[in-house]
């Protein structure tokens, strides 16, 4: 095994990781802050209960989120020191604004809002909250920024043997960049809503706390109606700028071996990527995909063929996590239409009831699927069309990065396992006897 | 001048992350055995409760304006010093979980568990800063590709131990003038008596880290080529005599704002002797990396100057705030951790 394969496992370990945990963040703290302003509104002490039960299960999260998030800032160095060199004048810049603007902001006043409950006015307490779910937003933006950069490098010129930042502006406001925030931060507060639903649907099939669990079902459903149907749609958008700038990524999301008008998406399909075709295709629905990229049935799709062998990124990979994303993405738009309607007699229907706890998982699995999409579709790039992921990794020796490798998937299983017993451990308790 | 300018901002960077995270680091590292139970425990735990975060942003902050203003030193740095910075990073993310799960159960072995683990990642991360800067000061191996001829037994040697021990004593003091600050009774009392005989360790490491470095490394070149220099040195003297002045007042306060300085001028004595380099090679002083070889170019340096004269002002305004707020003693009736 070489390098640069293990740096990419490790990468790819510690970023899906870390991934399980920001989404949450980002959306919870929302609702949190939320339930906090409204019990400063009302005086109802139920909301102050909402808050400190939601809020605990937010801040085990956090933790182990914060945490593993330092180890990502440093990768970059340690694991793909070429791709530093060459990038640093831009990416590096990028990182180093999110710790500056965002970052310290979130962190600092975490540790007020959980210390500072007797501190300050209960005022205070909840705009703390809201600068907390400002500053996690604001952090998830530069890095999507950066990652846009990667995608689609844009306001660079090639001087001194590397990328130079020539037009900061255009990095940060180009449409892939905004295309992404949009995308990944309304999947980010769909994940929330899942936590915030599930949770409260167990409790109201256990006729536990329902006042409590009912509210804050209806908060999720709110945040969770308004996202879900947001990512849906921008989605959309997202696919017709992909189709311009990354051609080879929107082939392979729908296993396209030949360029055509008309271009087909299929139900189900499976490539042979050694042959350049599908072994499987199940469902074939001409014109879609032409529409979905171009808005025209008609427009010439380009195919995997027109790309050299050694331009494609993996096919299966990128097509399977396509389908998982947008088949979910379809799922809970539907759940949250149901949710809709059955908001006001939630405990006479048991059965939804029992559909919104087991699907729990699926939201988490849909946005570590989006993110796969994004940097799997991208190679063999690092840097979209500048710099290959081959040639990214540090001069150093295998047997180190292999032992790191061994080490993060240890200590992060570990982590994983105590994080979400933790989190459901005290999410199964309800409100009443929480350890705090 | 640009990158000047970055070359101290980058010193003073790393220097506010020791200042800041060192006390919590110092905590870690001294707790369990200062400890008597575990309320005295939980008291020292929640003493840093509210900060450890905030501080642990220095670092992630350092790194990335490492990596925005002077890439190729980001590169080589981190990768030649692989497997160290990884201990750091892992006994960091175990630290930090530690303190929230901690308190979720009172079990006697859950309980060890993590102190165990807060011991470990405070104790491990102070010592390897140390001798990995230790060794920054003397020179790393680094051949004409940035290659690192050596690994991390090569930078266990006397002088990188000696920086090791440096950053451990500064920072165990630190801490111990802030649970003076926020402890009480009888734990105070031990933290007391305790600070003032490592405060003659930390005098004793202090010399002797002066002297190896005289003999070790170049860092005294700059200050004959520049005298003023010598006052950094002469601060850091001031400072740490003042630290022994509050704690005979029992004004911690005052002692902890005298051990921070400390810490910012002993980490600054090694950035001013390495100027203009930011990774020197021991091999050939070709292979260096200086602030003028390695940095972005003159557009990113001054966006990201404009970004840091506005935004750092505002987390230090907040961070303030923050330490202001919690500076008082420690309730025992309302521990979070």
């Amino acid at each position: 095994m070489d390098v640069v394969f293990l740096s990419r496992l490790q990468f790819a370990a510690a970023t899906i990781f870390h991934f399980l945990f920001v989404p949450l963040t980002l959306g919870l703290s929302i609702m949190v802050a939320y339930m906090e302003t409204k019990y400063v509104r009302t005086k109802n002490p139920l909301y102050l209960s909402m808050t400190k039960f939601w809020g605990k299960l937010f801040l085990i999260n956090f933790a182990v989120g914060v945490v593993t998030g330092i180890t990502l800032e440093f990768q970059f160095g340690t694991n793909w020191s070429k791709y530093s060199t060459y990038v640093g004048d831009i990416f590096g810049s990028l990182l180093a604004i999110e710790a500056t603007v965002a970052f310290f902001l979130e962190s600092t006043l975490i540790g007020i809002w959980v210390f500072g409950w007797k501190k300050l006015s209960a005022k205070a307490h909840a705009f703390v909250m809201w600068l907390v779910a400002i500053g996690g937003s604001i952090s998830a933006v530069w890095i999507l920024i950066a990652n846009a950069w990667m995608q689609h490098p844009v306001g660079y010129t090639i001087r001194n043997g590397r990328a130079e930042l020539t037009d900061f502006m255009a990095v940060i406001t180009q449409k892939f960049a905004i295309l992404t925030i949009l995308h990944t931060l309304s999947a980010a507060y769909v994940l929330s809503a899942f936590f915030v639903m599930s949770i409260s649907a167990w409790h109201l099939l256990k006729k536990s706390n329902v006042e409590f669990f009912s509210k804050s079902f209806r908060i999720g459903l709110v945040m969770g109606l308004l996202s879900t149907v947001f990512v849906v749609a921008e989605g959309d958008f997202h696919a017709v700028d992909i189709a311009k700038v990354q051609p080879a990524k929107l082939a392979a999301m729908e296993t396209h071996w030949e360029t055509q008008a008309k271009a087909p998406v299929f139900l189900f399909s499976w490539p042979d990527e050694e042959n350049e075709r599908n072994i499987i295709e199940i469902g074939r629905i001409p014109g879609v995909l032409s529409f979905l990229a171009f808005h025209d049935i008609n427009a010439p799709v380009q195919g995997l063929k027109e790309f050299p062998k050694d331009e494609r990124p993996p096919v299966a990979i990128t097509a399977l996590a396509f389908k998982i994303m947008v088949g979910l993405g379809f799922l809970f738009l539907g759940l949250m239409i149901t949710g809709w309607f059955l908001r006001n007699k939630l405990s006479e229907k048991p059965w939804f009831l029992k559909i919104m706890v087991i699907s729990l998982p699926l939201p988490y699995i849909a946005i570590e699927a989006g993110w796969v999409l994004a940097e799997v579709g991208r190679q063999p790039w690092i840097v979209y069309g500048l710099l290959k992921t081959s040639d990214a990794a540090s001069p150093i020796a295998a047997g180190q990065v292999l032992t790191t490798l061994i080490g993060f998937i240890v200590l992060y299983g570990l982590l994983g396992i105590a994080g979400f017993y933790m989190i459901f451990k005290n999410a199964l308790k309800g409100p009443k006897d929480l350890a705090h | 001048m640009l990158e000047s300018t970055w070359f101290f901002l980058w010193g003073l960077l790393w220097a506010v992350f020791f200042m800041t995270d060192g006390f919590d680091l110092g905590i870690g590292t001294i707790y369990p055995f200062l400890g008597k139970n575990d309320e005295e425990k939980r008291v020292m735990i929640n003493s840093l409760g509210p900060l450890w975060d905030g501080n642990e942003v220095w670092l992630i902050t350092a790194g990335g304006v490492t990596f925005a203003a002077f890439p190729l030193v980001y590169s080589v740095m981190f990768s030649a010093l692989y497997t160290p910075l990884m201990l750091i990073l892992f006994a960091l993310i175990i630290r930090g979980v530690s303190f929230e799960f901690r308190g979720l159960s009172n079990k006697k072995s859950w309980v060890r568990i993590w102190d165990t683990s807060i011991f470990v990642g405070s104790f491990l991360p102070s010592l390897l800063f140390g001798v990995a800067f230790a060794n920054i000061f003397m020179g790393i191996p680094i051949d004409e590709n940035g290659i690192m001829q050596g690994n991390l037994f090569s930078l266990l040697n006397p002088y990188g131990i000696l920086g090791g021990i440096l950053f451990v004593v500064l920072f165990v003091v630190h801490g111990l003038l802030w649970i003076c600050i926020r402890g009480f009774g009888d734990l105070k009392k031990r933290a007391s008596n305790l600070v003032k005989k490592i405060w003659i360790a930390e005098v004793v490491v202090i010399v002797g880290f002066l002297g190896a470095s005289y003999i070790y490394t170049n860092l005294f070149d700059n200050y004959f080529k520049y005298p003023a220099l010598w006052l950094i040195l002469v601060f850091a003297v001031i400072c740490l005599l003042m630290i022994r002045f509050y704690i005979s007042k029992e004004k911690y306060f005052f002692a902890w704002a005298f051990s921070a300085s400390t810490i910012v001028f002993c980490t600054f004595f090694g950035i001013a002797g390495l100027f203009p380099n930011l990774f020197p090679s021991s091999i050939n002083p070709d292979f260096s990396l200086t602030a003028f070889n390695a940095s972005s170019s003159p557009y990113t340096l001054k966006i990201m100057l404009g970004i840091v004269i506005v935004f750092i002002p505002i987390v230090i305004a907040y961070q303030s705030f923050a330490y202001k707020l919690f500076s008082t003693k420690v309730d025992p009736k309302d521990l979070t951790y």
